[in-house]
Order: structure tokens, then sequence, then C-alpha cells
């Protein structure tokens, strides 16, 4: 390690917890959510080639209280992914990038994201429950 | 070490980064990478939006009407783009997580190839099961 006393990269510790760090963390986290959720959609798709018996047992299992859980899990990752997504997308194009448009355009993700879930989820119920 | 070998040491030190950074830069892929992520981001916009309400209209459906939503052209046309362009964004975003965090050499290689190998067979199944369904078969 050098002698000198210049300043290290810092641990992550010492760093107050800020939006803006939790909003990139979790687009990662919910990209590789998706790509595994991913697999799911093959299953689906697989189980209608497949016959009526196949898709009634995949029918059966995404509405079984695991499957649920998933279900819900993978819609508000799909949304955050999306919103957050839109975001990045926006500040790809030289926008927003004023510390306090950076703030505010991540938690505008992650409410939108949430008030999305609720959308399909609320529809889901009302059109009396899953599967 | 000859003269002339240590000139030529003076040059390569003093050449600017920028020579080997021009055009494609050191890796000759460019900014490939990062703008198909971007095009494959923009087009998921409009396929993840399709796909929710797709799956949302298929909610009670029994074997018979799920296959018959699936089969309608640009149902089937449209679930093949989203499941081609989620896989293809998929591995260029995993790309970049393994790149970052796996600093084994052998271990990020194999992780990368083995992403990849799932992804292109993931998206020959769902286009062979998507045309399997509606073609009939």
């Amino acid at each position: 390690m050098a002698d000198t006393q210049r300043p290290l990269s810092p641990h992550m510790g010492i760093y107050r917890w800020q939006v803006q760090m939790v909003t990139s963390i979790v687009h990662r986290a919910t990209g590789i959510a998706l790509s595994v959720g991913t697999l799911l959609v093959l299953w689906g798709v697989f189980s209608l080639a497949h016959g009526e018996d196949s898709y009634n047992q995949f029918k059966t299992c995404i509405g079984s209280p695991i499957g649920l859980v998933l279900m819900f899990g993978w819609t508000w990752a799909l949304f955050y992914h999306l919103c957050n997504g839109i975001r990045h997308l926006i500040q790809d194009g030289g926008m927003g990038y004023a510390i306090p448009q950076f703030v505010r355009s991540s938690w505008l993700a992650i409410v939108g994201s949430i008030v999305l879930t609720i959308i399909v989820w609320a529809y889901v119920l009302m059109s009396g429950g899953a599967a | 070490m000859s003269a002339n070998g240590q000139q030529h040491d003076v040059r390569t030190q003093l050449r600017n980064p920028l020579k080997r950074a021009r055009g494609l830069g050191s890796a000759q892929s460019g900014v490939g990478h990062w703008w198909t992520q971007r095009v494959t981001a923009a087009a998921l916009v409009f396929l993840a939006l399709w796909f929710v309400v797709t799956v949302l209209s298929m909610l009670h459906a029994d074997y018979a009407t799920a296959h018959s939503i699936v089969a309608k052209p640009w149902n089937a046309v449209l679930l093949v783009a989203f499941v081609l362009t989620v896989c293809w964004h998929a591995v260029l975003g995993l790309q970049i997580v393994i790149e970052d965090y796996v600093h084994t050499r052998w271990k990020e290689v194999a992780l990368l190839v083995l992403v990849k190998f799932i992804a292109v067979l993931g998206t020959l199944a769902t286009l062979m099961a998507v045309l399997h369904v509606a073609l009939g078969a």
C-alpha cells in the first residue's frame, strides 16, 4: 500500500444512505431477479404447447401461496426496473442530473413502481383472485 | 538494450492514450454494448406493458382460451419479440454485473458464457413453443 496519506476509496460503511444509492442498487437486484423470472415465462409457454394437463399444473403452481408471493415480487420488480429504466434513459439523454432532480426522480421511480404494482394486484383481486 | 530499442520504449510511453481509444477503442467494439442495452430497453418499455396487459387478460382463462390468445398472430409475434428482447437485455445487463463483482477470471468467463448459453436456449425454446401453439401441431 502507498505510504502517502492520500484519501483511500471510502468503505461503504461511512456513507449515509441516500435514495440515489438505493435506486441504483435495487435496479441491479431487480434486473437479476427478472432474468430468473423470465424462465417462468418460458415454463408458461411450454406448458401451453405441451397440453392441458401441463397448463393446469403451471396454473396451480403460480396460484399457490409461494407462487403468488413470487408473482407479486416479480410484478413489483418489473415495474421498478421499468420506471427506473425510463429514468435512466432520460438521464442518458443528458437530462435530470442536478442533484435535486436526481433525488426527485429516484423517489418518482419508487412511488411509480409501487402504484403500478397496486393497480395490477387490485385488478387481480377485483376480478376474483389469481389463477 | 540497444539505442534503437530504448527509443522504441520511450515512444510507446509517450504515446497519447487517446490514440488507442479513438474509433472503436481498445476493445474494438466501441459503444455497441451500451447502445444495444438502451435500444432493447426502449423496446421493452412497450413490450413489457403489452406483456402485463396480455397476462392480465389471461387471468382466469382455461386451457383452450389461453391457447387461442397466444395463438393470435400479433400476440405470438409480440411474445417472441418480448422474450427475445428480454433475453438480449438480460445478457447485456448480467454481463455488467458479473464483470463488476466476479473477480476470479475463470469464474467470470464461465458465468458469462453460461448466461449466454441459457439465454440463447431459452429464446429458441420459447420460439419453438410459441410456433407450436400458433401454428398447431
